[in-house]
């Protein structure tokens, strides 16, 4: 449990004033120019010191990544892009915090710049949040306004903030279609390498953040690395915002400590489930991109990206989506491969076949119209996805394949057993001769 | 030197540059790596997926179209890095790949026109499984209309994007695209209009599928029942190295062949599509005017008329001009012949043309080569329109802009090149200002290191042409361009024939008439007796009561005009020698044997000669190139280019040649698509033709 007092995000739900002089109260933008005064180096060794890790999904250590961009390029300018384009299903953090506290993201983007030698940030919002772009953009006018930032300003970098406004696609919150994307190209992921952090927007040296991985960095450094990395477990450190949606009682997004058991994520924040804990079925823990947890392997779980892992799923954006015994669990995750198959991009083979393969294979199975041996098939399908695409979106599609037949085989085989004794004619055309 | 690495490649350890892909590294090892979107050269898509290839320490199997040999990471103690291409992992992501490239590729193979030489075939032969799992329906994409030459059917579209990369990159028309996204994702053009790139047939060639074909060979033929004949192409004076595939006694189609000094691979549209007019308005007799008409007469009749002319002319009152297309072999034929009858009066050139080879050959080829365009630092274009004048060329032009960002000035007509150029004006002051260090371009010539100067036809062929030569030659020493090692002083010709005629000093004698004169654009027309060796693109409304004698192929201008008609043959029907614009020595080779009562040029003058009484020393081919090797061994080089010090252009430079006229430069070609009497026999360039114009304007009644 996390105390209130080690709370990052302390108007996350709007109760506050997000404009900057209520949020300056409540601690941010404070000393931001002392921070910077401790130099680039510094900044770095205490994010990673605070064990950080990325939270867009994939939980790489963020100092780290940061570490990667080169110290000084002579020609090229420096760019940091963070990544606001959240659009995995079930995600809903990124937007409380660019409506709610637009000024922690923002201290975040200068310090990171800072801390990178970037001059100019961008932050890619998702097409679909206008309001969070407005209130984003609300907060970049007062913050240029108190000479917060922009140039000459009184932190003492010159810092420059633009928001891009994408346009609703999902592969363009994939870090390089991103960047294809805010060069106005098609929302197509490059190949790597070159990684962006040596040829990314415009060919030049790159870094791509969550929206969240940004906006923790000012208390981090406020309050040093030591505090975030006491938080949680090790490898797991620091506060999350968990977004909890599905059959609880209160759905939340809610800032809770790693490794939080999801017993207690749920117990507490969310009123327990519907119907009570016997009446859990599985738990997508991660966003719909990580394989699903069958009730009893989940429960007491905690919620970190190791423990997760070891269940062979993941943490992924944290966006918990909780399923009771209700759920058609084979419609479900037919629902989820048709989202993969909308989204793919279309550029690598195995993603733009294999997706509308296992959508359609997958709608048949919900029906019960398959044969039991595809079920193998289907399995066999995904592995010839993963890993053999350009991007992890081929990965994201297999995956919640896999769970489903991983933990759910005897349900779709129940299903093609029961259309296979008792064929569902209704739904089919029947020819009548003209009279 | 450049820096190399080492790998392992299935065991055989290979030491290749950092620079290179793990792909071209495996080939150096020998292991034959399957693509689909990889091509030479396009950027790197890496989408197939096709060529992956396991490398030992990464987590998956790695696109080795796109990894780079520098990133692989050395083994745990330092070996060097592994790459399987045969191993399970290998075969399994192959399979794999293949499998769902097929599950929504129709297997129409027997009605689509890339079968036999397809990609997807082989490959599917190859590294494919031989079922399939796929149950459910296939997908269907709509044909999309992207103009009368490429075909399209989409439905066997695999998404490899090369003809995208190539419209944009090479051939810098950024027409074709992609819509739509994931399995919707579909190649079409904006609004399903026509191409307009010179190259778009090249897509065709780049398609590994059929859903890119050729419009006009559509369903003619299959490519095993083609005779495949290597040759070179003269539609333009590149001399592009093409393949002409034949069956019998007709030309089925064209195809590049790769040749990295020329045309790389790549053809022009005319080149591709020109082969269905090589059937249309042949001659294929003799042909005589009696009475105002040209009726069929044999080939004794059509001798004995024109004798009965020449032996009533004085020999100063007989000439002859040689066309666009004519080989090297019967225009010597035809200077003999004119040599023995006396005659003075020949030329090759278009009229007040003012290449000469007194003047040295440097004055006269394209000196910089045309793989040297990608050495340049600095390209001036002076009446030249390349894009039209020689689009193979324009790539190379477009291919070092892109590059290296080689900076481009044009003076001359203000024309859409595909790439970025300063426009420095429009006429020959211009030039004479930039000479004279009035323009700021001047100054990039200058600091430029290999510095090229283009000059067209379009400042050539016009009376002021010697004063604009002199003035570029002397431009040319300026700015370096006449250097020891790098020559920058280049002309660019229209006409495949034109260098060599010239190199063969097709022109008039001291006393002769050059081709302006002859045609009476001078005055009074000269001649008595004019013979045309397929020189339609002449003027001839001038020529009073000159007796014309058309050799040729085509019923076009010449033929119209002619008084006596000799069929000849076109270039995919006779072995015949052609020097292209940058004095590069090529054979044609024939595919075909000409129609009817047609016979190779040469043979017809040979013949002609006897008859006329001044019988040429040649019997065959063979003997005619002894002959022509004897007068001028440069022809005997194939495929080379005979260096010459342009020391002709160095006095040409100091010498004042007139004054320079006041009328703007203006490309030659009109209608890139009619240009010869083959294209204007052909619907396909016809059709070209109209809907590059647009639609002609008609009178309101």
């Amino acid at each position: 449990m996390l105390a209130d007092k080690d709370r990052i995000f302390t108007n996350l739900y709007g109760l506050h004033d997000p404009g900057l002089k209520a949020a300056q109260k409540r601690g941010q933008w404070d000393g931001t120019k002392e921070l910077l005064a401790k130099g680039r180096d510094w900044i770095i060794d205490e994010v990673k010191k605070s064990g950080l890790r990325g939270r867009g999904g994939a939980g790489f250590p963020t100092g780290l990544k940061w570490s990667f961009m080169p110290k000084q390029s002579e020609d090229r300018p420096h760019y940091l892009v963070v990544n606001a384009d959240e659009s995995e299903p079930g995600t809903c953090k990124d937007r409380e915090i660019m409506r709610h506290d637009p000024h922690i993201l923002l201290e975040g983007c200068l310090i990171a710049s800072f801390a990178m030698g970037a001059h100019a940030c961008y932050i890619y919002i998702r097409g679909e949040y206008i309001r969070e772009r407005e209130a984003l953009q609300r907060a970049i006018d007062e913050a240029y306004e108190a000479r917060l930032i922009g140039k000459d300003n009184l932190n003492g970098w010159d810092f420059d903030v633009y928001i891009a406004h994408g346009a609703g696609a999902y592969i363009c919150g994939e870090e390089t279609a991103l960047l294809e994307s805010l060069e106005g190209k098609k929302g197509q992921p490059r190949l790597k390498p070159p990684f962006p952090a040596n040829v990314g927007l415009y060919g030049c040296p790159t870094t791509v953040n969550n929206v969240e991985s940004i906006a923790v960095t000012p208390e981090i450094l406020r309050r040093g690395g030591d505090w975030f990395a006491g938080i949680g477990k090790e490898n797991n450190t620091g506060t999350k915002l968990f977004c909890i949606s599905g059959h609880v009682n209160q759905p939340c997004t809610v800032e809770e400590a790693m490794s939080i058991p999801f017993r207690e994520l749920i117990d507490r924040h969310c009123g327990g489930i519907r119907g009570g804990w016997d009446n859990l079925l599985a738990v997508i823990p991660g966003g719909s991109s990580v394989p699903l947890v069958p009730a009893e392997q989940i429960i007491d779980c905690p919620m970190d990206f190791d423990s997760l892992r070891a269940l062979k799923s993941g943490l992924g954006t944290a966006a918990v989506i909780v399923m009771d015994k209700s759920t058609d669990i084979v419609r479900a995750i037919s629902r989820i491969a048709y989202f993969y198959k909308h989204e793919s991009c279309g550029q690598c083979t195995p993603c733009r076949e294999g997706t509308g393969w296992m959508w359609r294979v997958l709608e048949r199975m919900a029906r019960g119209e398959a044969e039991k041996r595809e079920i193998d098939m289907l399995l066999e399908v995904t592995y010839q996805v993963e890993g053999h695409t350009i991007c992890a979106l081929g990965d994201a599609a297999a995956w919640p394949v896999q769970g489903l037949i991983r933990h759910f085989r005897p349900e779709i085989e129940k299903r093609i057993d029961r259309y296979t004794a008792n064929p569902n004619t209704e739904t089919r055309v029947v020819l009548e001769a003209a009279e | 030197m450049t820096e190399t690495k080492t790998l392992i490649i299935d065991d055989v350890e290979v030491e290749v540059p950092a620079t290179y892909t793990l792909l071209q590294a495996c080939e150096a090892a020998g292991a034959e790596i399957p693509r689909f979107c990889f091509h030479e050269r396009l950027s790197i898509a890496g989408n197939c997926r096709m060529c992956l290839v396991e490398l030992k320490g990464a987590p998956k199997p790695v696109a080795s179209c796109a990894y780079a040999v520098r990133d692989c990471r050395p083994g745990p103690n330092g070996e060097p890095p592994r790459v399987l291409t045969r191993s399970p992992m290998t075969k399994k992501a192959r399979e794999g790949v293949m499998e769902f490239l097929l599950i929504n590729h129709p297997l129409d193979c027997p009605i689509c026109d890339q079968g036999g030489e397809c990609d997807l075939q082989d490959q599917a032969m190859a590294y494919g499984v031989d079922s399939s799992r796929f149950q459910e329906n296939k997908r269907a994409v709509e044909d999309k209309y992207i103009g009368p030459l490429v075909k399209t059917i989409m439905t066997r579209c695999i998404h490899c994007t090369r003809c995208i990369r190539f419209s944009t990159e090479v051939a810098g028309v950024s027409e074709l695209g992609a819509t739509g996204r994931g399995e919707d994702m579909e190649i079409t053009t904006y609004l399903e209009s026509a191409m307009t790139s010179e190259l778009q047939g090249n897509v065709i060639d780049l398609c590994p599928v059929g859903a890119l074909t050729s419009r006009p060979y559509a369903f003619k033929a299959r490519p095993w029942e083609l005779n495949k004949t290597e040759s070179v192409d003269v539609m333009d004076a590149l001399g592009s190295a093409i393949r002409v595939d034949s069956r019998n006694t007709e030309v089925m189609r064209v195809l590049p062949r790769t040749n990295e000094a020329v045309n790389e691979e790549w053809i022009s549209d005319k080149t591709r599509f020109i082969f269905d007019g090589l059937r249309t308005q042949r001659l294929d007799r003799p042909y005589l005017r009696e009475n105002g008409k040209l009726r069929p007469a044999s080939w004794q009749e059509a001798f004995a008329a024109i004798a009965e002319k020449v032996k009533a002319a004085p020999a100063e009152r007989i000439g002859a001009i040689a066309g666009d297309m004519a080989s090297v072999e019967e225009m010597f034929a035809l200077k003999s012949l004119m040599h023995w009858l006396g005659s003075q009066n020949i030329d090759c050139r278009e009229p007040h043309s003012a290449l000469h080879p007194r003047h040295g050959r440097a004055s006269y080829v394209f000196g910089s080569t045309i793989a040297g365009i990608e050495e340049a630092d600095a390209i001036l274009l002076v009446g030249a329109n390349p894009r039209l004048e020689a689009a193979v060329l324009n790539a190379r032009i477009r291919k070092a802009w892109r590059a290296a960002g080689t900076p481009v000035g044009v003076i001359g007509e203000p024309a859409d090149l595909t790439y970025a150029y300063q426009h420095l004006g429009a006429g020959p002051a211009s030039l004479a200002a930039l000479a004279a260090g009035e323009i700021d371009f001047l100054k990039v010539l200058e600091t430029a290191e290999r510095p090229m100067i283009v000059l067209g036809q379009g400042a050539l062929a016009r009376p002021d042409g010697e004063a604009i030569l002199a003035t570029a030659a002397a431009l040319a020493e300026r700015v370096g361009a006449l250097g020891g090692e790098w020559n920058g002083f280049n002309v660019l010709h229209t006409a495949a024939s034109r260098v060599g005629g010239l190199d063969l000093a097709f022109v008039p004698g001291e006393a002769g008439h050059a081709s302006a004169a002859m045609l009476g654009l001078e005055g009074e027309a000269p001649l008595d007796v004019l013979f045309l060796l397929g020189a339609d693109e002449m003027p001839l409304d001038a020529l009073g009561g000159t007796f014309l004698v058309y050799i040729g192929s085509h019923g076009d201008r010449g033929a119209h005009r002619a008084d006596v008609i000799l069929p000849g043959a076109a270039y995919t029907e006779k072995s015949g020698t052609y020097v292209n614009t940058e004095g590069r020595v090529q054979m044609a080779n024939r595919a075909v044997f000409p129609p009817g009562d047609a016979r190779e040029d040469w043979s017809i003058l040979r013949a002609l000669s006897e008859v006329l009484g001044v019988k040429l020393h040649f019997d065959s081919l063979p003997e005619l190139r002894a002959r022509l090797y004897e007068a001028d061994s440069r022809f005997l080089a194939l495929d080379e280019i005979p260096q010459e010090a342009p020391s002709g252009l160095r006095k040409l430079a100091r010498a004042r040649a007139g004054d320079l006229g006041e009328a703007p430069f203006a490309s030659p070609i009109v209608d890139y698509f009619l240009t010869n009497p083959i294209a204007r026999a052909s619907a396909v360039m016809a059709e070209c033709s109209a809907l590059r114009l647009g639609p002609r304007a008609e009178a309101a009644e």
